[in-house]
């Protein structure tokens, strides 16, 4: 077992050793309920589908998982353990591996833990249950994004409100950049190819087209670059100034 | 042995440690001392890898800090200013954690678990989370951490600050029984510990190194080294005597006259003549002892630039 595994266990440890880990998951699934059958209409659409409950994960992302990330590095600055754990045997991407992976693992519980819908969905009706599959790997896939992009943010910064707003907002940017409003704001004047490549890099974009079903390997690869990218910038961060 | 080679490391305009070089080796405890801002820390940081110099270069038994730094951090233990740990984690729970990284499983995990929990009696609170725990536990579950290896070097910072004197012995004791075949490395602001644990002490401040001794040799510095004290119960004509004896250079009184400190010229042993002075005499004596000399003296002076003898 190398040293990655060891931290990824203490960090997920570490979830479920203080409420945050149930905080979270109750909110989780109480939230994607109210989505799901209030605003998304899951009833009324009449369709034996979960894009009801799909629908709505970017913007559920958008403020439970800087809620998840803000306290990845922040808090082991605040308290000084990032010394501790620095000073250690572990490489740097074994630290910054583990913890991603953990608070990666722990979304994936908490989106395991919708299961009931699957299975009402299923009662109710006669689903593409290999959409399903997809929707919910796309779904996990785009939270694995946003938690490396707040990992990087959190490196950054000792305070983790600091850490939650930026994140926020800099997946708030990612989400809405393939959206209608922004696309035709640039419409028109910019390039063309600027407008594609801001609606390509778009979560939104690659989110949808999995959560339709359709498993495009460029979507999934694109998650794939995000999240190495966003943890490579985590490293360089966290080396540049880890003693500040 | 650790080769610290022109370490400078600078904070912007700020040089914290300013071309410090020393080697230390294998059963010698080397003491930082030095005033609040003194660089002690940054050095310690810069030795254990966790800073990278900003020239100069720190190896440790032959592994580099920066480039061989994984191979660095297996042989040395490390306590952090502070002591930092998982405030939600149990002492057990982190001490298996560091065990674990430490390359440690099965039995021998849980061997090493309980030694240090026996050497630093964490026994009563080893369920509790560290964040509910006292100063002076979560300092030893620190110390406990940096020892789990049994490494080659120690590197400790301000490993005593926050215990109580009974607490601090035994930490003493287990730096002392540790330091057989190791490098230790402690910074504190407490001077009679250098005197009690370090075979070598190192003043710095201002990122500089001003003295490099050993405990005796910084004690002998001081004005009040060889000097003896002593208390009358009567003064008639104590003071004129003790001035005309051989080899006292001063005679500082207070309290009526009736307390007295005797300055020896350098070199000077006073002990046998004062003595048989008084026993000439007939002088009620209430209090007669040779002082060692006062480190907190020989700090001051030092750190602030002074004159030991003024």
């Amino acid at each position: 077992m190398s040293n990655f595994t060891v931290v990824l266990k203490r960090e997920l440890a570490s979830y479920f050793a203080t409420p945050l880990a149930y905080v979270f998951i109750v909110i989780f699934l109480m939230l994607t309920g109210v989505f799901t059958f209030f605003l998304g209409g899951f009833f009324e659409n009449g369709q034996a589908d979960l894009w009801a409950f799909f629908n709505f994960h970017p913007w559920l992302y958008l403020f439970l998982v800087p809620a998840l990330s803000m306290r990845l590095w922040s808090e082991e600055r605040k308290s000084g353990t990032i010394e501790l754990l620095m000073t250690l045997p572990i490489s740097l991407r074994d630290m910054v591996v583990g913890k991603f992976l953990a608070a990666w693992l722990f979304t994936g519980i908490a989106l395991l833990l919708t299961f009931p819908l699957w299975m009402t969905v299923n009662y109710l009706g006669d689903p593409d249950n290999g959409a399903i599959m997809a929707g919910y790997l796309g779904s996990w896939m785009m939270s694995g994004a946003f938690l490396s992009i707040g990992s990087c943010i959190s490196a950054a910064t000792k305070n983790q409100v600091i850490a939650f707003i930026l994140t926020a907002v800099v997946c708030f940017l990612f989400v809405m950049s393939g959206f209608n409003l922004v696309q035709e704001w640039f419409t028109g004047w910019a390039l063309d190819w600027v407008v594609d490549a801001i609606a390509a890099l778009s979560f939104l974009t690659h989110f949808n087209a999995i959560a339709k079903g359709v498993l495009d390997l460029r979507d999934v690869l694109y998650f794939i670059v995000i999240i190495i990218g966003w943890l490579v910038a985590t490293g360089i961060v966290l080396d540049m100034k880890k003693a500040d | 042995m650790i080769t610290v080679d022109k370490l400078t490391k600078q904070f912007g305009p700020f040089t914290a440690v300013d071309d410090l070089s020393f080697t230390v080796n294998p059963g010698e405890v080397l003491g930082f001392l030095g005033p609040n801002g003194a660089g002690k820390s940054t050095t310690m940081k810069m030795i254990t890898g966790f800073l990278a110099p900003s020239s100069g270069q720190v190896t440790v038994y032959g592994h580099n800090t920066l480039d061989d730094s994984l191979k660095a951090r297996e042989i040395m233990g490390y306590l952090p200013e502070g002591a930092p740990s998982y405030g939600d984690m149990t002492p057990l729970k982190f001490l298996r954690f560091i065990a674990e990284v430490r390359g440690f499983r099965g039995k021998e995990l849980t061997r090493r678990v309980q030694t240090v929990v026996d050497a630093l009696q964490l026994t009563s609170v080893l369920n509790q989370t560290i964040d509910t725990l006292s100063k002076g536990f979560k300092r030893r579950v620190g110390l406990a951490q940096a020892i789990i290896h049994d490494p080659k070097v120690l590197v400790l910072d301000e490993p005593t600050d926050g215990l109580d004197p009974n607490q601090k012995h035994e930490v003493r004791k287990l730096i002392q029984n540790l330091s057989k075949d190791k490098i230790v490395i402690i910074s504190t602001h407490i001077l009679e510990e250098v005197t009690a644990v370090c075979t070598r002490a190192m003043i710095i401040a201002g990122g500089k190194l001003l003295v490099d001794d050993t405990p005796q040799a910084l004690e002998a510095r001081s004005r009040f080294h060889g000097a003896i004290r002593l208390t009358l119960t009567h003064a008639g004509g104590a003071l004129e005597q003790l001035q005309a004896l051989d080899g006292v250079k001063s005679v500082e009184s207070s309290g009526n006259g009736l307390s007295l400190i005797i300055f020896p010229e350098t070199g000077a042993s006073l002990f046998l003549p004062i003595n048989d002075l008084l026993q000439k005499n007939n002088w009620e004596v209430h209090e007669f002892h040779v002082e060692k000399g006062k480190l907190d003296d020989v700090f001051r002076a030092i750190t602030s630039g002074g004159d030991i003898n003024e």
